[in-house]
């Protein structure tokens, strides 16, 4: 896992030492490890001289990034309206039967966190999910077996 | 600047190019109800009770935030506007914890005024008021009530804009947009200050001062104790505006009297003790100056730099931790005040410190907090035992039903209750500053300050940084080593305006000797603990009595204070000595920046 | 008011078929006024949703000085039933990248930026690889023009084009007050254009073809052919290139599956527009619309349709202003009350009435626009709300 200081510093290194730089240092720590927890915030807050609270009150307003610890894979279910037409109750049912969470819950073993999303924009081919970036499309329980089993084989 | 015309309900005026619709309007008396518009924050247009009907647009507009424009008609009362008002203003009550009655802003709230004007209806809207929200009284000075808040950013805007604090935020959206701590932790955890700013701009009962009255009721009505109150220079120019006086009134003597009607044994003035932080705290500048200046000592920091403001000196140690030798070793008067009454005047008096309660009435929140510094009891005893606002005060002699206005003047009580002008100005922007010039221009020249009745009008003002140099000639045989030397000196009030001198000190770059930093904008007279609104205006008729105050004084420097003389006589010994060193002084600690 | 039949475009996603950039060359050999002309002469309306005249807005920007102008590609589609901007940047991101080009020619501007929504993050690496080839072409034609891909972070709202800025500027994402506009005013304080992907990809093919040619479809109302993405009950979910001002009727005969009682145009911040309205009202009728259309069937509950909306709304507030942060609640909880019986019938009314203020009085668009589903929604299919 690449230290928080190298991600901070890389952006920087981009963006500048500038508020700009706050986002993309946030959506670094996320891909690296799924959430941003308190003291990456205040690394980054005194990385670019601004408050702590201002890196939080900016960190809370996007829901791609999390200050709450997430496992591994974060999936992301849309809970859009043709989605839901297309029977994603079924399909978030069989999430939780598969992972054994409720919804906004992340397994013991930390692999598996179980979320909602607006529009995915895949509205056309729902129910839809992202597992971290990628976008599972046309979605039953029966294929969410199949998805979930290729994430535990992943990373046995 | 360009003039632009433009008519407002029918009435057509001229107006600079570039104010507001909201500006404007005030320009001929037309009144626009605002709720997250203050004048000494940035224009936020998020709270939409100030909207206006432009002739021609279908949308109403936020007249805080829309420039006027040329050959603009403008309708404040128009039917469309008063609906959409007395639908956001009953948005805003459905959202509000409305029990009124039991609430600390009850009366001396903007929200409850406006629903009061729109007539709005509790139950046109379902309540959408979170449940089980915490009231946050973490803090010794500030309790944080979510339930009460209406999401204006008013608080975030001063922490962030007047303080450079920025302790609280904007955090999460939509319906879980609120106003938070960094990561909502509890205030006494975070950078918060304790200045109170916050709570002076909140226009309702999200942010308040945490209450300490019913204590000092209680160790009134207790007659084993004896029960000590000092106030502060700048709650005798504000007090006035809580019992129905104009802004700006100077009610001295009938607060001294007020506060023995309430039952206080003795009623003190925390201006003596600010003499007595002049005379420590000229003697450390001159000593620290010797230091530098003759012994070439890189151990002692300069600029030296003032220690009265509870809210900059927490400031400074989460800010700027590794500049704490630039802090000024003098406890606050407040806290001075504190430990000589469980000393000095205990002896005097003959009373046994334990019970003693001292009671320090301030134009301040951070002085609650400051009161509780573990550090804070080198009597043995907690220095000061309960930290009350103005607004507290002015509460408890409207409690006692005193007829405030109909109340004789009188003096404050002996000993420690003797003052002069010098410590009536500490209640300014610039003012310890003064008295301190005051003071140590006469001990080191044997003379006078040049300036006319003794008015060091440079560090007077209300510009965020000022500076001023000053030759000193013609010193007496024991301070030589100043002959010829110019003094710069610097004044800085609010936080923003305190980071600015700090960054030139930790830059290196700073050519100052002396620095005067008060947390509060304009001072203590602007203080987190006076009375609510405030603006500008109201700030300048503060200060303006506080000089007022001063000029009526007949001693206006520190150290011709016959009760300072004496008290060094019968009890401190010297400046900066042993018992000084011991009751007076104190040390700071290093705080994390979140 | 003329109509259209439904008849599908072959603009858009034509393949190409001239060189890489070719457009942009041919462009950069007319003067920038020019250019400008053609844009307006088309009557081309921003994709996005607001529909404001795109020459105009050029001119506008290029009349703006600054040292430093952005061009802003506003990928962040959000609107639940859009996607018609991921398959634009996905199948011809070319011409959707010839688009700002040839904006930044005639406009004088030197930095561009795409702001791909988070959910998107998994066409960055593809796009990056198209960001080089434009690279080489720009240095070809002497055009000082970088673009650089911004990576949203989830927030609805960062589609409003202040949003967008302020989640640049590593702010929170809150419309900002108007005026200034970002095209005096944007980012970093610079002068910035901000158009949606469609748009821009629409404008290149503008200049490939002509306005004379372009204003040849649509009517005179609604000028060309524009994307649609079609979901919901319909055999043929995708998205369409269709020629503007289609009779929804007719719209429903072709995608319909034979059941549709409701179409959904605009998204969810559009019109709701019931069975008995579909001879009469036109497909993007009053809003240009950012062409999401969700079509829904005899078997859906329009209760539940609203209530998903709403839910989304009352989420993806940014929370600033009272109106929405506070309406939005209202009316979801409103209707919830209605439902359960806890509120007369008639508090539909006032919550109408509620969602007009809203419209009038909330800071931007987001705010603005509840009011068309909402009401489109609960006066049509009132016996839904209440039973």
């Amino acid at each position: 896992m690449a230290e928080i200081a190298e991600i901070i510093n890389d952006k920087i290194k981009h963006f500048g030492r500038e508020r700009v730089a706050l986002l993309p240092i946030l959506q670094g720590i996320v891909k690296e490890k799924n959430f941003v927890n308190n003291q990456d915030m205040v690394q980054i807050a005194e990385a670019l001289d601004i408050s702590a609270a201002d890196v939080f009150g900016t960190a809370s307003f996007y829901s791609f990034i999390d200050h709450v610890e997430r496992g591994k894979y974060v999936i992301r279910v849309c809970k859009s309206i043709t989605c839901e037409m297309k029977g994603k109750h079924k399909v978030l049912q069989a999430l939780e039967d598969e992972l054994r969470i409720k919804l906004g819950e992340t397994t013991h073993d930390k692999k598996f966190s179980l979320l909602q999303s607006n529009c995915l924009g895949l509205c056309d081919q729902g129910p839809a999910m992202l597992i971290n970036e990628e976008a599972y499309t046309h979605l039953n329980p029966v294929k969410v077996h199949e998805i979930i089993n290729h994430f535990r084989n992943l990373s046995k | 600047m360009s003039n632009i015309t433009l008519t407002i309900d029918g009435q057509t005026i001229e107006v600079p190019k570039g104010i507001t619709i909201l500006e404007a309007a005030k320009k001929i008396n037309v009144k626009i109800p605002t709720l997250c518009h203050h004048e000494d924050l940035c224009v936020a247009g998020n709270c939409r009770v100030c909207v206006v009907e432009v002739k021609g647009k279908h949308r109403l507009e936020a007249s805080c935030a829309v420039p006027a424009e040329q050959g603009m008609e403008i309708l404040t009362n128009s039917a469309k506007v008063r609906i959409a008002r007395q639908d956001i203003v009953s948005l805003l009550v459905s959202e509000h914890n409305t029990q009124c009655t039991t609430c600390y802003r009850n009366t001396n709230c903007e929200l409850q005024d406006l629903a009061a004007e729109y007539n709005v209806d509790g139950n046109r809207f379902l309540s959408v008021l979170k449940p089980n929200i915490k009231i946050d009284k973490s803090s010794w000075s500030i309790e944080k009530d979510d339930s009460k808040c209406i999401r204006c950013q008013r608080c975030v805007r001063t922490c962030a804009e007047l303080q450079h604090v920025n302790a609280l935020t904007a955090s999460h959206k939509g319906h879980e947009m609120k106003i938070s701590t960094f990561m909502d932790l509890p205030f006494n955890e975070v950078v918060c200050t304790n200045c109170g700013q916050c709570v002076n701009r909140c226009p309702t009962g999200a942010l308040t001062e945490r209450r300490y009255f019913d204590q000092v009721w209680e160790a009134i009505g207790d007659p084993t104790k004896h029960v000590v109150m000092n106030t502060a220079p700048s709650v005798r120019v504000a007090l006035g505006e809580m019992l129905g006086y104009e802004v700006g009134t100077r009610v001295t003597g009938k607060m001294v009297t007020a506060m023995r009607k309430l039952g206080v044994d003795s009623v003190l003035d925390t201006d003596f003790s600010a003499d007595l932080t002049i005379i420590e705290e000229g003697n450390e500048l001159l000593t620290r100056l010797k230091k530098v200046l003759v012994d070439g000592d890189k151990s002692v920091k300069l600029p030296m730099i003032t220690s009265c403001s509870p809210g900059w000196v927490k400031f400074i140690e989460h800010m700027f931790p590794n500049h704490l030798g630039h802090l000024s070793t003098c406890k606050s008067p407040q806290q001075m005040f504190g430990a000589l009454t469980k000393t000095y005047y205990a002896e005097q008096k003959g009373i046994d410190p334990k019970d003693i309660v001292s009671v320090a009435i301030m134009p301040c929140a951070a002085k609650k907090y400051e009161a509780n510094r573990p550090e804070m009891n080198a009597s043995g005893y907690r220095d000061i035992d309960a930290g009350l606002t103005t607004r507290e005060f002015g509460l408890m002699i409207k409690q006692a039903g005193l007829d405030f206005k109909n109340l004789p003047d009188s003096d404050f009580d002996s000993i420690m209750g003797q003052s002069t002008g010098a410590g009536v100005i500490f209640g300014a922007t610039g003012g310890v500053m003064e008295a301190a010039l005051r003071t140590a221009y006469a001990v080191v020249t044997g003379r006078s300050v040049p300036f006319e009745n003794l008015n060091i009008t440079a560090v007077r003002g209300t510009e965020g940084v000022r500076s001023a140099s000053i030759k000193v000639e013609g010193c007496l045989p024991e301070w030589k080593f100043l002959e010829g030397a110019v003094l710069n000196v610097a004044v800085a009030h609010g936080l923003k305006n305190a980071r600015v001198i700090m960054d030139e000190i930790a830059a290196g770059k700073s050519t100052y000797h002396f620095i005067e930093v008060m947390g509060c904008p304009g001072g203590c007279i602007g203080g987190g603990g006076q009375p609510i609104p405030t603006n500008a205006e109201i700030r300048a008729k503060r200060t303006k009595a506080i000089y007022e105050e001063d000029m009526s004084k007949p001693i206006r420097m520190s150290h011709e204070n016959p009760e300072i003389t004496k008290i060094y006589e019968e009890f401190l010994g010297k400046p900066l000595g042993h018992k000084s060193h011991e009751l007076l002084h104190t040390h700071y600690q290093k705080r994390h920046r979140h | 008011m003329s109509t259209k039949q439904v008849n599908r475009a072959d603009i858009i996603f034509s393949p190409y078929s001239v060189a890489p950039y070719e457009i942009l060359r041919l462009s950069m050999q007319k003067t920038k006024p020019e250019v400008i002309e053609e844009i307006t002469e088309s009557g081309l309306r921003g994709r996005g949703g607001a529909g404001f005249l795109t020459g105009l807005k050029w001119k506008f920007f290029a009349n703006t000085d600054g040292d430093e102008k952005y061009i802003i590609c506003n990928a962040d589609e959000g609107e639940p039933g859009t996607f018609k901007d991921r398959k634009l940047l996905v199948e011809v991101p070319r011409k959707v990248i010839s688009g700002m080009a040839i904006a930044a020619y005639a406009c004088n501007a030197t930095k561009g930026v795409i702001y791909l929504r988070a959910e998107y993050n998994n066409l960055i690496p593809a796009l990056k690889k198209e960001l080089d080839i434009f690279d080489e072409h720009a240095k070809k034609f002497g055009l000082k023009f970088k673009i650089e891909i911004f990576s949203g972070a989830g927030a609805y709202v960062c589609g409003e084009e202040t949003a967008l800025i302020e989640s640049m500027e590593g702010q929170r994402g809150e419309p900002r007050n108007k005026p200034p506009f970002p095209i005096q005013n944007g980012y970093l304080g610079k002068p910035t254009l901000v158009n949606n992907v469609e748009t821009f990809a629409t404008a290149s093919m503008v200049c490939r073809y002509g306005a004379s040619t372009y204003k040849t479809y649509g009517t005179s109302d609604q000028r060309g052919s524009k994307l649609f993405s079609i979901s919901g009950d319909s055999p043929k979910e995708g998205v369409f290139e269709l020629e503007l001002g289609m009779k929804i009727s007719d719209f429903v005969e072709e995608f319909g599956d034979g059941d549709t009682k409701a179409v959904q145009v605009g998204g969810v911040a559009g019109f709701c527009i019931p069975r008995k309205q579909f001879e009469t009202a036109i497909v993007g009728e009053g809003n240009t619309t950012g062409g999401a259309t969700m079509i829904f069937n005899s078997t859906r509950s329009m209760y539940n349709v609203l209530h998903n909306y709403l839910d989304f709304f009352a989420e993806e507030s940014c929370g600033q202003c009272t109106p929405c942060r506070v309406g939005t609640q209202q009316l979801l909880k409103g209707i919830e009350a209605v439902k359960s019986g806890t509120k007369p019938v008639e508090y539909l009314d006032d919550l109408i009435k509620l969602s007009k203020t809203m419209q009038i009085t909330s800071k931007c668009g987001l705010g603005q626009s509840v009011t068309n589903s909402f009401t489109s929604i609960v006066q049509n299919f009132k016996e839904e709300m209440i039973y």
